[in-house]
């Protein structure tokens, strides 16, 4: 550890841009959508995906650091190279997939859920319902003939339900589950879970391919020998998943 | 940061609110206001260097100066400033990377753009991808001070230009029958007298300057909005202060941060205009 902290200063010092540089990476993610990924008291990013990352660098011998920034732009700062990486909840879809590049995934397919409000039992495909910009649930919302509001962060899209400016908001259940348990009744899930969207991937920019290869091999680690399977199990309340 | 604070279940009322208010993502929101504070001070001068440059070169004797200054002033000025908020700071950071790229990494075959991305190679990153993360906010914040120094900057130049132009001719002249140089008039004469009619606007400017800074949460700094957005918002059991919606408190918490702010620099302003224009053939100057 000391020796390459001392090469890296050294390379640094001289100017040449040897092979440890590119070993250093920034993760890119959201910081506002727990369990997968929030900051927390200490103002440290913390979550589902932020041990994943960890233990993924650790595998990949990667020198990671942490950074955040608003989903709106999420994936056009990783094309122009602000950071390397996006871990944040990113769910693998072909639309993505057309701008940048996904790793295998290390989160299986997880159903969406409607919250409301407690007792709401409306027809939902005619409701308006809440969802966060540029997500699978917003584009999901978009086709099935409901009505969609838009918000940019995930807090802002339950807000609209409970002031009532949507009848319901469309979310990952995970995260949902959490904000259900802290409303003290006044939110309660309803409708039927919709299964869209592919398992969750790290997002990586489509030239990048030697990044992508070395995560891939270090998700297939991690999946190999169980390290995946007990922190999906920490972080979503004892969820088993077989890899 | 206190020791009662060690099992955050176990403590309520005051001792709760004296740990909740000491995470250290409070501490994060409290020092960013000294990011609000910083970018004030560091775009003000900044404004006035491209103010005068864009005011003085709009009234250049050479026509390509006096188009260039009046480009300046009228494209800014003409341009939303998110939009430009937006584009500056891109543009910037892509232009520096593709400069250096071409410096460091001539060798370099394969195309910039390739595809959507963005690509130079490592050694041409601003900052490096190994910098530590303060420097990589440091070169954002400084990006994001240029993108609202080129925007006040406009906005500026047009004020001094009017202001220039307001300082009555006898004044000029007068100097000018005394037998004193160019230089002399602009430095003893014109300028002194320009701020008695700068000012208004100037300090206009300010106020509009204070009331853009949370452009800088647009910026993806982590100004004074994004830590009320955060600290505010829902937070469950997975925190150690689980809270409901309070990002209605934390805004109002901002709200008379700014007012106060204002408040105080029309005090200023006023104090500053009183000064200026004594002896002034104005009104202000008369009483």
């Amino acid at each position: 550890m000391k020796l390459t902290t001392l090469l890296t200063t050294a390379a640094l010092a001289t100017g040449i841009a040897s092979a440890s540089m590119a070993d250093a990476i920034r993760m890119g993610t959201e910081g506002a959508y727990p369990p997968y990924n929030f900051v927390n008291d200490a103002g440290e990013v913390d979550g589902f995906e932020r041990e994943v990352g960890d233990a993924l660098c650790e595998r990949a011998e990667l020198e990671c650091t942490w950074v955040t920034n608003d989903w709106d732009s999420i994936i056009p700062n990783l094309v122009s190279g602000n950071y390397d990486t996006i871990i944040a909840g990113m769910s693998i879809t072909d639309e993505r997939d057309e701008v940048i590049d996904f790793t295998s995934e290390y989160f299986p397919p997880d159903p969406s859920t409607y919250v409301a409000l407690a007792g709401y039992d409306g027809d939902l495909s005619g409701a308006v319902v809440a969802a966060q910009t540029s997500t699978i649930q917003a584009s999901y919302i978009a086709s099935s003939g409901a009505t969609l509001v838009e918000f940019a962060t995930p807090e802002e899209t339950v807000a609209a339900v409970r002031n009532g400016e949507a009848d319901a908001v469309l979310a990952d259940d995970a995260f949902l589950a959490d904000i259900v348990n802290a409303s003290n009744g006044e939110l309660a899930f309803t409708g039927e879970p919709v299964s869209i969207g592919g398992g969750i991937g790290m997002g990586i920019r489509e030239s990048d391919t030697e990044l992508k290869d070395k995560m891939n091999a270090a998700i297939a680690s991690i999946k190999a020998d169980g390290t995946l399977t007990a922190l999906i199990a920490k972080w979503f309340d004892g969820r088993m998943v077989k890899y | 940061m206190f020791n009662h604070c060690a099992d955050p279940s176990l403590v309520d009322g005051l001792s709760w609110w004296s740990c909740y208010l000491t995470t250290g993502k409070h501490i994060n929101f409290y020092q960013s206001f000294l990011v609000v504070f910083a970018l004030l001070l560091l775009t003000v001068p900044i404004i006035l260097a491209f103010g005068f440059a864009g005011a003085l070169a709009r009234r250049s004797r050479m026509l390509p100066v006096r188009w260039f200054g009046l480009g300046y002033t009228s494209m800014v000025r003409g341009i939303p400033d998110i939009i430009f908020f937006l584009f500056v700071p891109i543009a910037m950071d892509q232009g520096i990377e593709y400069l250096r790229h071409q410096w460091k990494c001539s060798d370099w075959l394969e195309p910039v753009r390739q595809g959507n991305d963005f690509v130079v190679c490592t050694a041409a990153k601003m900052p490096l991808g190994i910098s530590p993360q303060w420097v990589h906010e440091t070169y954002g914040f400084l990006l994001a001070t240029l993108a609202f120094a080129i925007v006040f900057g406009a906005f500026a130049a047009n004020t001094l230009h009017g202001a220039l132009g307001a300082v009555p001719k006898a004044q000029l002249e007068t100097a000018a029958a005394f037998g004193m140089s160019r230089g002399q008039i602009f430095r003893r004469i014109h300028l002194p007298q320009m701020w008695a009619y700068a000012l208004p606007g100037l300090s206009n400017l300010w106020m509009i300057l204070i009331k853009a800074t949370p452009l800088l949460f647009l910026l993806g700094v982590e100004d004074i909005v994004y830590w009320a957005r955060e600290l505010g918002g829902t937070k469950t059991a997975r925190f150690a202060y689980p809270h409901p919606d309070w990002r209605l408190g934390y805004f109002l918490v901002l709200l008379v941060f700014y007012l106060g702010l204002t408040w105080v620099s029309e005090k200023f302003f006023n104090n500053l205009t009183r000064r200026v224009s004594k002896g002034q053939t104005t009104i202000g100057g008369t009483v």
